[in-house]
């Protein structure tokens, strides 16, 4: 029950749709505003679907079938106008989401080629930054190395002479060869130094003449009679005649060192 | 089956029919007492239902009790010579007793008419003139000779008989 007693009765002429005038009013205005009336009201309705279920009676002839199914037929299409729609939009949904998932592989491909791409710059930025980097410090050692004004610092053991002192930087394979010296003794006259680049097999091959300036310091920058991958086993500078011959040690050894 | 209906399937429609045109044509030739009528109020169910198979609201009842109240209305609709009063859409019931399977429905209409029975004979009688005849409580007032606060105590007692009867 609703709880209104006072709308008991009138619920009950309501769902059997026999309540009328003032008293069907004031009822509906009621129902409008009470949750409770209205549950009352189905469950009513409920009660008055049990009378209708009790009848008995024969049942409607086969002709009524007919007129229904015909009926229907003929409506088919307005029937399926309310379902159109939602087919339609099924439709489009499917196109839409098919859509929507292209699109997202598209963006992921996307972006997995700009992240792929992204590091490949990166990768070459980095290469090509480090060989940048080799290359000015090269450069940097042979100005340091070569350069007139650069200043030249030999530190010795207190209290002992400079000694004649040199280095040989060899890369076989490109015939290259940078040689610096140091604290060389002044040349005596028709004199000079002499560069041997000695083979395992003990043969030396002449890789340059030079002089040491006013400092004693000297270099040998790449000489061009140097043949190419020739193994290095000792280097060694000579003094020799200065009008020569220069293809084979005949003077007094200078320094040595073994590679 | 209503969903089936939904999407415009007809043979689903034709199954339906086979189900519950026994009871919706019971109900209208009972309160129409005319087959011809009777036929034209189930056509006139079925073919709410056809277009507009959202007026049922399957969480309120079963459909075979909506199609029955809605084919008692039609009828005594008819039977009054009155536009339709109330739109399909008005009705709303629920019922907890399950009305689906045929032998359900037997056996509630077999309960229904056995209540009927124990009624007192002027309690049932209000109520079977205001369910199947449409009589208002003041025309059941007036043909029986009976107060109208009688009448009206009389139909809300019968329909309370049936719910207590099915909540046993």
């Amino acid at each position: 029950m609703s709880g209104h007693e006072q709308f008991a009765e009138g619920l009950a002429l309501y769902a059997l749709g026999v309540l009328e005038g003032e008293e069907r009013a004031n009822l509906e205005k009621h129902l409008d505003g009470c949750s409770g009336c209205r549950q009352e009201l189905e469950a009513l309705r409920g009660d008055s679907a049990l009378l209708a279920m009790s009848t008995t009676g024969p049942k409607p002839p086969q002709r009524s079938r007919q007129r229904l199914l015909s009926a229907i037929a003929k409506e088919a299409r307005l029937s399926a106008v309310p379902s159109a729609p939602a087919q339609r939009f099924n439709l489009w949904s499917i196109f839409g989401w098919a859509a929507a998932v292209g699109m997202l592989i598209v963006v992921i491909q996307l972006r997995r080629q700009n992240e792929a791409l992204q590091q490949a710059a990166n990768s070459l930025g980095s290469v090509l930054g480090s060989q940048t980097i080799e290359l000015e410090n090269a450069r940097r050692i042979v100005d340091t190395l070569t350069a007139p004004d650069a200043q030249t610092v030999t530190l010795v053991a207190a209290k002992t002479p400079p000694q004649p002192q040199g280095k040989a930087f060899y890369l076989k394979n490109r015939s290259g060869l940078v040689f610096v010296a140091n604290n060389l003794a002044p040349l005596p006259p028709d004199k000079i130094y002499e560069l041997w680049l000695i083979p395992p097999d003990g043969k030396p091959i002449a890789a340059g003449l030079f002089k040491p300036d006013a400092k004693g310091n000297a270099s040998v920058i790449n000489p061009p009679e140097l043949p190419p991958g020739v193994e290095a086993k000792t280097f060694a500078v000579t003094l020799e005649p200065a009008s020569g011959p220069h293809d084979a040690p005949r003077g007094t050894g200078v320094m040595q060192g073994g590679a | 089956m209503i969903s089936a209906i939904r999407s415009g399937d007809q043979s689903a429609m034709a199954a339906l029919y086979d189900r519950y045109s026994s009871i919706v044509y019971s109900v209208a030739l009972r309160v129409l007492g005319d087959t011809g009528a009777a036929e034209d109020v189930l056509q006139d169910v079925f073919m709410q239902l056809w277009r507009n198979p959202g007026l049922f609201d399957s969480n309120r009842g079963s459909l075979g009790a909506w199609l029955a109240v809605i084919a008692r209305n039609r009828a005594i609709d008819a039977l009054r010579k009155r536009r339709p009063e109330s739109d399909i859409e008005d009705v709303v019931l629920s019922v907890e007793t399950d009305l689906a399977a045929e032998a359900d429905r037997a056996r509630a209409a077999e309960k229904v008419r056995s209540v009927l029975g124990t009624m007192p004979g002027p309690q049932r009688a209000a109520l079977e003139m205001a369910y199947f005849e449409g009589l208002t409580h003041t025309e059941i007032a007036a043909k029986t000779g009976e107060p109208l606060g009688t009448i009206k105590t009389r139909i809300r007692a019968g329909l309370t008989t049936l719910r207590k009867a099915f909540q046993e």
